[in-house]
């Protein structure tokens, strides 16, 4: 019997640390311009010594304002997927559930396009204008969830199978509804079509933005985090959970919206990011076990180190131009899932 | 610490009088309909019993004769229509969840997993209730755990695969999760129900020696005859939701009454150990 302790806990969540630290220093080296490792390093250390005049202007541009920002980005969408991804597993008890399948991410999208075009008809300071999308995405993804909730219920109980196809049905409509709205409306959007339904990272934001979503991840990932050990009783089906003592309705409560806030969150700075939060989550499960008190942190750190990664790919494999990130994530994420799915029946 | 008294939730507990009841089922019942507007489907007519501390309770019937309603409406997962369940004079629907998993554990046919969990973190998920709802286990919990998993004589499965060991063996790691519970009621849904003759009576017979050594209130769900027949104190007999008779086995199983309940041709008559035995006569296994 080797129950966790926090001391097993804060060792996995260090060592995942580690790699994303490595994952971060190689997305800050490559790139259409490459950056050495020395320049980086010297960099780093003038930067944390407030030393930032003496960074080379050109170096100091392409780190600070514009890969830097971007890795930031891609830490947060990635670990918000994939909490969210985790959270909606457990909750659903289905372990095909994700944003992206489950049609949420795309009903983030379409209430993220719904409030950059509303915006400019509502006469809003500048600030609660910048709050419109993520809301517009939360409400977007809030929406679809319960949604599919009830398309997924049958005489009161989930059933996986109807689930499935009733976010994939529900993602297919609200894909048509993103390509009907993208193509009958242009004002006050500024990204494309493959943004929404793809994913893409390069959009560059305020400073402000990069805390709000800072601290929308903590908020939202500490909500699904004081339910852990609830989430863990959920695995063996609502029933088992309550006669064990948990509130299930409760717990639903507070899941599904975190669980939404944090994809509506990832998907209105990003797009829809396919499979972030179907694989990562289900790496860290064979690697620490599904005990959601490790679950939780090590997919959030895990989701992040996979969208960096994901990320540095999609800017160099065909520089200077790039891809989707999404496409990446489709493409080294599908065949990983096959061959976790294939292990686990053998 | 011996196993027994880990199990005692205190002393007092233990060396209370069992005259007053523990349990205490009034006038209880239930109605279900899938649509309000419509006749009811199924309804449990008013039910009452009583059951003290130490003491193994069947509830026996045919298919559909309110059984698993009954145990449901104990458990407080569903709450009665009209009359009350009294748990150490507290009305179980009317606790919160975690209060309610304290004191009543419930012991289900199945238990599927999602992911694949070893046994001793299976039992421990029956401490939940009893810590803060984000925590790390402490030794107690671990203690209790263990000695569950010893109670049940299932020590060598700690480490296995919930879903690598036998239907018998994961009957014990299951109703060890309901003793680290450390309830004061235990119940059971057909625990029997997929298990071979030797892990039957295996498993009642550990029930009977832990309802005796933790003063555990048993109240046990069941289509087997003879088996609550052997192990019960009292059953309560249903047919069609309604409560015909609760007395002590003797006094149940006549042959008339059976025959009439199960709607099959049975004999009854005393078995070596001073409690009735019932034969099918049609070849049919009751």
């Amino acid at each position: 019997m080797r129950p966790l302790t926090l001391r097993r806990l804060l060792l996995q969540c260090l060592l995942l640390v580690l790699i994303l630290f490595i994952v971060v220093v190689i997305a800050l080296k490559f790139g259409a311009v490459p950056v050495s490792l020395y320049a980086l390093g010297r960099d780093v250390l003038r930067f944390l010594l407030g030393q930032t005049s003496q960074i080379s202007s050109d170096y100091g541009l392409i780190i600070w304002n514009i890969r830097g920002p971007r890795i930031l980005l891609a830490i947060f969408v990635g670990a918000s997927l994939s909490v969210a991804g985790t959270s909606f597993q457990a909750l659903l008890r289905n372990p095909l559930a994700d944003p992206y399948v489950l049609g949420v991410s795309s009903g983030a999208s379409v209430g993220a396009i719904l409030a950059l075009i509303a915006a400019p008809y509502l006469s809003l300071p500048s600030t609660l204008t910048a709050l419109l999308t993520p809301v517009g995405a939360f409400l977007g993804a809030t929406a679809t969830i319960a949604a599919v909730y009830v398309l997924g219920r049958r005489e009161g109980q989930i059933d996986s199978t109807t689930l499935l196809l009733g976010g994939v049905i529900t993602g297919s409509f609200l894909s048509a509804i993103i390509t009907l709205l993208m193509g009958t409306v242009t004002s006050g959007n500024n990204r494309g079509m493959v943004f929404w339904l793809m994913g893409n990272l390069s959009t560059s934001f305020q400073k402000s933005v990069y805390w709000f979503l800072g601290i929308g991840f903590f908020v939202g990932a500490g909500a699904i985090y004081t339910t852990a050990t609830d989430l863990n009783l959920l695995l063996a089906g609502e029933k088992e959970a309550m006669h064990l003592g948990v509130d299930v309705r409760r717990v639903r409560l507070v899941v599904y919206i975190a669980a939404s806030f944090l994809t509506g969150l990832a998907v209105s700075v990003s797009g829809s990011i396919a499979y972030v939060g179907l694989i990562v989550p289900h790496v860290m499960r064979l690697i620490f076990g599904s005990d959601h008190r490790t679950l939780l942190p090590t997919a959030a750190f895990g989701g992040a180190i996979a969208v960096v990664f994901a990320d540095t790919l999609a800017r160099t494999v065909v520089a200077p131009t790039e891809i989707a990130v999404g496409a990446v994530t489709a493409i080294v994420g599908a065949p990983l899932f096959i061959y976790l799915l294939r292990r686990r029946l053998a | 610490m011996s196993s027994s008294s880990a199990f005692a939730r205190n002393t007092s507990e233990v060396s209370r009088p069992s005259a007053e009841p523990r349990l205490s089922v009034e006038q209880v019942s239930y109605a279900y309909s899938a649509n309000p507007a419509q006749a009811p489907l199924f309804t449990l007519e008013a039910t009452s019993f009583q059951a003290k501390p130490g003491e193994i309770v069947a509830i026996l019937g045919p298919n559909a004769s309110g059984k698993s309603t009954l145990l449901k409406l104990i458990a407080g997962a569903l709450a009665p229509m009209s009359g009350r369940i009294l748990l150490n004079g507290f009305v179980t629907h009317s606790l919160t969840p975690r209060t309610r998993a304290q004191r009543i554990a419930v012991v289900q046919q199945e238990s599927t997993l999602l992911f694949p969990a070893r046994a001793w973190e299976f039992v421990l998920q029956g401490r939940h209730a009893h810590g803060r709802s984000l925590r790390f286990e402490s030794e107690d919990d671990v203690l209790i755990a263990k000695n569950a998993l010893a109670q049940v004589g299932a020590a060598e499965l700690s480490d296995r695969w919930m879903d690598q060991i036998s239907g018998g063996e994961k009957q014990r790691v299951i109703l060890a999760r309901a003793l680290a519970q450390q309830p004061l009621l235990l119940l059971l849904d057909e625990p029997t129900l997929h298990l071979d003759i030797a892990a039957q009576v295996g498993l009642l017979d550990s029930l009977r020696r832990l309802a005796a050594a933790n003063r555990y209130t048993v109240v046990v769900v069941t289509h087997e005859l003879n088996l609550a027949a052997e192990y019960a104190d009292q059953v309560v007999l249903m047919q069609r939701g309604r409560c015909l008779r609760v007395g002590p086995p003797s006094s149940i199983y006549q042959r008339e009454l059976l025959e009439q309940v199960f709607q099959t041709p049975l004999s009854v008559e005393l078995g070596a150990s001073g409690r009735p035995r019932v034969t099918v006569l049609s070849g049919t296994q009751p």
